[in-house]
């Protein structure tokens, strides 16, 4: 119980007031997941914000080199678990590059219409939750509403409504449902008036702009030099955005902005991410409107499954299932650097491989990590409830953090 | 039966049924804010809030209380036990003496003193003592945390009820709650003191730890706050005094601005439904616009708050208080007598 201490045997002005410390987390409703900061305290203005990681270990880079490419991809849905599909998308594109292989047209529309999807997934949990730090109770509940809706979506083309493992080397797991992409359709037109309601019960709101406006200000240069990117990066300035700056997929075909803050502050990363959740309904339309036909992965079926209906016909078939579902296929040998656009920033996949069936190695870049690790830079000086509202703009994940 | 009641037995007997009339029912009313918050919440948050226990959920308020009564009283081994529980006690019986001289209607008070708003005030003013104490009995720094910041909050935002009060009292020439409400019958003083009206909706929210000051509980930032350790009954009777005390304040701020048991228009069909019913009818549509504000508005950060307090509602309310002065004494309209 030390709040403000005064030095041993010292009273009076001039004694040496040291400050107290305060364990933020790890179980603390606004630690977004397992962060634990030790914030040093003046009273309520932090002094030096310190995050721990590692709570939330384990050993995912590790596993993925005792495990086939195949296996290897549902680990990336377990990082960042609120996108999944757009770190399978770095894995599969990694993959896909050192097999020299480029999946068929459609696949690259539905793994471009899915990883926006996963955008926007991301983006409204971020923002609603980010709302509830600040202490403003509705957006969560409506931002749910529309994730439902979403989740709907990815359980129709996966199965799955969180672990998608659906993006994979060659293409994706399975094609789109009939009649998906028209529910999609709809729902990007009831989407947009979400997003209205969404920014007028904030953008103009006082105390909203009085808790995030100036809070946890990043100047350009030391974003940069922080190894920030992503939404965060953006809203310090920079017009950087890997699906313009080295599009993959079908990225290079779609009309979209990319939004960019002035200042650099919480308020601005909000509203960052609002403006980014309607480009991405823009590329949602554009996919659905130009998906062509055909097949959804790649027909060298030494690298994707066959059919079932071949494999009842056909040995041939038959063994290449067995192969694949055993042994895996073997990637020649070579490195990787691989990255994508994930909704928190750069996530990329550094990928070694040996000529054998599973990795040498593999790196994960998280983008939440070089976030993160500017915590003290941007807390210090703020009060404690400043400290919660830059949390909560960062898009701290630590699935991806501690992997 | 009149001679009875004369007699001191009698008398006794008849304040005891007295106060059994008034906390009963307020026991009942904050049960019944919590479901009327909830269902409020749910439907500005398009969902369905509590309906599973009892037709519509309205037995969810008495589930509730069986768990939290079911539940063990953790106390923390550094705390300070005696300290520790007596707080909650405090801000719960603090919470319901307060009802004391409370007006229902015409002559429906327990006690009818001629001090009654300053009793009022004193015992909300007391209100923070159960939290610093639960702050610092915890032993916990969130808890001490939020202790301090109720406190200077608190402090800060009575300064300007005061000076509502005494603008009130300007215009009505007494401390008696009853003349008070009775002074209204023409004119509603939410009508010409409207900005007093709005600074003390405000305070009271402020007063009473609601969002968007709900500072000293700051569930995203100091966990709970005061209330961090607490658990089982101990938890709930903080829970009831900060409910009790939500309605205490709609009916403080029905009998000063909205004419208390008075009708809207004093003609033929409103006058027939009794006082009491118009008392709880503006009670409730305060406790809605608490409800409303809790969903609509993302929470202050403690210099803010207390900047709004000193440097916005202080002068503002200062300056009416002159003015409001001023004006009644150039007219003549000073009340007399009393």
């Amino acid at each position: 119980m030390a709040e403000v201490v005064i030095g041993a045997g010292e009273t009076g002005p001039g004694a040496a007031i040291r400050t107290h410390t305060i364990n933020f987390g790890p179980q603390h409703p606004a630690a977004h997941g397992v962060l634990r900061m030790v914030l040093e305290m003046d009273g309520e203005v932090v002094e030096r914000a310190d995050p721990h990681i590692g709570l939330l270990h384990r050993g995912t880079e590790k596993l993925i080199e005792y495990k086939t490419y195949m296996q290897a991809v549902p680990y990336f849905d377990r990082l960042d678990y609120v996108s999944p599909m757009c770190q399978e998308h770095a894995f599969a594109l990694a993959v896909e590059k050192l097999l020299g292989i480029t999946p068929p047209p459609r696949a690259q529309y539905i793994r471009v219409l899915f990883a926006e999807i996963s955008r926007i997934l991301n983006h409204l949990l971020n923002i609603t939750t980010f709302g509830l730090d600040i202490g403003a109770i509705t957006p969560v509940f409506w931002g749910f509403e529309e994730r439902e809706r979403l989740m709907e979506f990815h359980e129709a083309a996966s199965g799955a409504r969180l672990h998608a493992n659906y993006f994979r080397p060659g293409g994706v797991a399975k094609d789109l449902p009939p009649g998906l992409t028209d529910r999609i359709m709809s729902w990007t037109e009831s989407f947009v008036c979400f997003v209205d309601d969404l920014e007028t019960l904030l953008n103009e709101n006082r105390i909203w702009k009085q808790r995030s406006v100036d809070i946890g200000v990043m100047p350009l240069e030391e974003a940069l030099a922080w190894g920030w990117s992503g939404p965060c990066l953006r809203a310090s300035g920079a017009a950087w955005d890997l699906r313009k700056a080295q599009p993959y997929d079908v990225y290079a075909e779609m009309d979209f902005d990319i939004p960019v803050g002035r200042n650099g502050d919480c308020y601005d990363r909000y509203l960052v991410r609002v403006a980014e959740m309607r480009e991405s309904v823009k590329i949602i339309r554009q996919c659905i409107e130009r998906m062509p036909d055909g097949p959804v992965k790649t027909q060298d079926h030494k690298i994707t499954p066959p059919s079932r209906a071949e494999m009842k016909t056909s040995m041939e078939a038959l063994i290449h299932h067995f192969k694949l579902y055993t042994e895996g296929y073997h990637v020649p040998a070579g490195e990787t650097y691989t990255v994508v656009e994930a909704p928190k920033g750069e996530f990329g996949v550094y990928l070694i491989a040996d000529g054998t069936n599973r990795p040498y190695r593999c790196k994960i870049r998280a983008p939440g990590f070089a976030h993160l690790q500017a915590m003290d830079r941007l807390a210090k000086g703020h009060m404690l409830a400043d400290t919660v509202a830059i949390i909560g703009s960062l898009d701290i994940v630590f699935g991806e953090i501690d992997r | 039966m009149d001679t009875f009641l004369a007699t001191p037995l009698g008398h006794v007997l008849f304040v005891v049924a007295a106060i059994f009339a008034i906390t009963v029912p307020v026991l009942l009313g904050v049960a019944y804010l919590t479901y009327f918050e909830r269902k409020v919440l749910a439907s500005i948050q398009l969902r369905q809030g509590p309906n599973v226990v009892g037709p519509f959920g309205l037995l969810q308020p008495i589930a509730d209380a069986v768990k939290l009564l079911m539940k063990e009283t953790v106390i923390p081994s550094g705390a300070n036990r005696g300290l520790f529980l007596f707080a909650p006690m405090l801000t719960f019986s603090l919470a319901l003496i307060a009802w004391a001289v409370i007006p229902f209607g015409p002559g429906l008070v327990l006690a009818d003193i001629n001090v009654g708003i300053l009793y009022l005030f004193a015992i909300s003013s007391l209100g923070v003592y159960g939290i610093i104490i639960a702050g610092w009995a915890s032993n916990s720094k969130y808890a001490f945390l939020g202790a301090l910041r109720s406190a200077a909050q608190m402090v800060s935002y009575e300064v300007s009820i005061g000076f509502v009060i005494i603008t009130i009292l300007l215009c009505v020439g007494s401390l008696n709650l009853s003349r008070i409400v009775e002074a209204q019958t023409n004119l509603w003083f939410v009508v010409p003191l409207f900005p007093m009206f709005v600074v003390f909706f405000i305070s009271a929210l402020a007063e009473t730890n609601r969002a968007p000051f709900d500072l000293p509980e700051g569930e995203s930032e100091i966990v709970a706050g005061f209330f961090v350790e607490y658990s089982s009954m101990a938890f709930a009777m903080f829970f009831l005094g900060e409910y009790a005390n939500m309605i205490l304040m709609s009916a403080m701020t029905t009998i000063l601005f909205l004419g208390g048991w008075l009708p809207p228009a004093n003609i033929a069909p409103l006058t027939w439904i009794p006082g009491p019913v118009w008392f709880a009818l503006k009670i409730a549509l305060c406790l809605f616009v608490f409800v409303w504000v809790r969903a609509t508005f993302p929470r202050y950060r403690y210099d803010q708050l207390m900047r709004l307090g000193w440097k916005v509602f202080l002068p503002l309310s200062l300056v009416w208080v002159v003015l409001t002065a001023g004006v009644l004494k150039l007219l003549g309209w000073l009340p007399t007598g009393s």
